[in-house]
């Protein structure tokens, strides 16, 4: 699980080209969206996609993706149980 | 009718001109691409708000906040730019995902950062400005498409302030691509001299120049902007008389041009159109610039940029002279420049 959730903060910051922040600089607790790391709804449509194209998750339901993207660990839970590839 | 005023200017480039007009320019004969100097972005913006922009937006950002911090003017009734490429770095990244992906996994940010209009719709979201918005992508007269714009609308005082910009952006597919259309010259052909060249094609680079006009003569004023003519399509041989029937237009014959700025970029094909109007202009000073900005779309926007500044410093740069003939002062500049043969534009600048 360590493994993936560190995976999953290098993918956010290659996708979201979030230029400065280190993989060390976000905590698997923090918030992504908001006061956290202050992503937006165009980053959420940029991980939906992640999922989908590295995980095989397709999100249908977007009130879905507000409990799955509250941080890296609830991220990672997600990813973990409904993962095809 | 309203004069229109230059009264703030900012420059990204291959040069160091985002700390103002450079007493010597960094000059690399043996590169067929100039490389951007690039500003302190973070000093712009934040990380968190770069994520999205490529380095044209972030180029756009820059330079616009120059020249309006220099002209002191926060408030514009118009945004007008003009790119030849637009923002062709997300267009690659946005086709070429398209083809990786097999059309699925379409992400939305560099569809979104990939139209020609992103750099001055993000300047008017960071300002909150709702006033007039516009961009024009006309090859190599876009900068000067932009500048008619904001001219017309300053003759019919309708606008005080308005922010004009060139923009263009290279990238490594594209750069092979022109490669390929000979458009660049081949590597490992050098040195490049650009005045006097033997060879076809020329030296690439990219940038963004911005202009804050106004309608008010103020004390950062650099020149008043007196005409801007755009043409498409121009016999070689028909330049020179161009050129005069521009002037004339304007009051003016070519004795009463201090100066003219050339767009010289080293193409054997196509400089022929402005050693014809050299030699129409053989007694007065002859400035080129394309040897340290490269060759762009709206890389005439940074002929502008120098056009101004020899107005306001009373002083061409040795290395940017064409002739050694001198005026004791400098009041009125002409600025010609094509690229490949068309997209002929005449822009006349006095003080």
């Amino acid at each position: 699980m360590e493994a993936l959730k560190q995976e999953l903060k290098e993918k956010i910051i290659a996708v979201l080209n979030l230029e400065d922040v280190q993989p060390s600089d976000i905590s698997n607790t923090d918030a992504l969206f908001g006061d956290g790391l202050g992503l937006d709804s165009i980053d959420a449509l940029e991980l939906i996609v992640l999922l989908d194209k590295d995980y095989g998750i397709k999100l249908t339901d977007p009130k879905e993706g507000k409990n799955i993207f509250q941080s890296i660990d609830t991220m990672a839970a997600y990813v973990e149980a409904n993962r095809t590839k | 009718m309203a004069k229109t005023y230059i009264n703030g200017i900012g420059c990204v480039s291959a040069q160091a001109t985002v700390d103002g007009f450079p007493s010597e320019f960094a000059l690399d004969e043996n590169t067929n691409f100039l490389e951007l100097v690039k500003p302190e972005y973070k000093d712009y913006f934040s990380p968190i708000a770069s994520r999205r922009m490529a380095k044209g937006v972030k180029n756009g950002i820059v330079a616009s906040t120059l020249a309006m911090k220099e002209a002191g003017i926060e408030n514009l009734d118009a945004i007008i730019t003009g790119t030849g490429m637009g923002c062709i770095e997300d267009s690659d990244k946005f086709l070429k995902a398209i083809i990786d992906n097999n059309e699925q996994f379409l992400t939305p940010t560099s569809f979104i950062q990939s139209t020609h209009n992103t750099v001055a719709s993000t300047i008017a979201i960071n300002l909150g400005c709702k006033a007039y918005n516009f961009t024009y992508v006309n090859g190599a007269v876009s900068f000067e498409s932009a500048l008619v714009d904001a001219k017309l609308q300053f003759d019919a005082d309708e606008v005080s302030n308005v922010l004009v910009g060139g923009i263009d952006e290279m990238t490594e597919y594209t750069k092979s691509l022109f490669k390929l259309a000979g458009f660049i010259k081949p590597d490992e052909s050098g040195p490049h001299k650009i005045l006097g060249s033997h060879t076809k094609a020329t030296v690439f680079s990219e940038g963004a120049t911005f202009f804050m006009l106004s309608d008010t003569k103020t004390e950062s004023t650099y020149a008043e902007l007196v005409d801007i003519e755009t043409i498409n399509k121009l016999e070689l041989s028909k330049v020179g008389h161009k050129a005069i029937e521009f002037l004339k237009a304007n009051n003016l014959t070519q004795h009463d041009i201090d100066a003219v700025v050339l767009g010289f970029d080293g193409d054997v094909e196509f400089d022929e159109y402005y050693k014809e109007l050299a030699r129409e202009f053989a007694f007065t000073p002859q400035v080129y610039y394309k040897h340290v900005s490269g060759e762009y779309n709206t890389a005439s926007a940074f002929g502008l940029y120098v056009g101004s500044n020899v107005l306001k410093n009373q002083e061409i740069p040795q290395q940017l002279k064409v002739n050694e003939v001198e005026k004791p002062s400098y009041h009125k500049i002409l600025l010609y420049n094509q690229y490949r043969g068309i997209d002929h534009s005449f822009t006349l600048i006095s003080i």
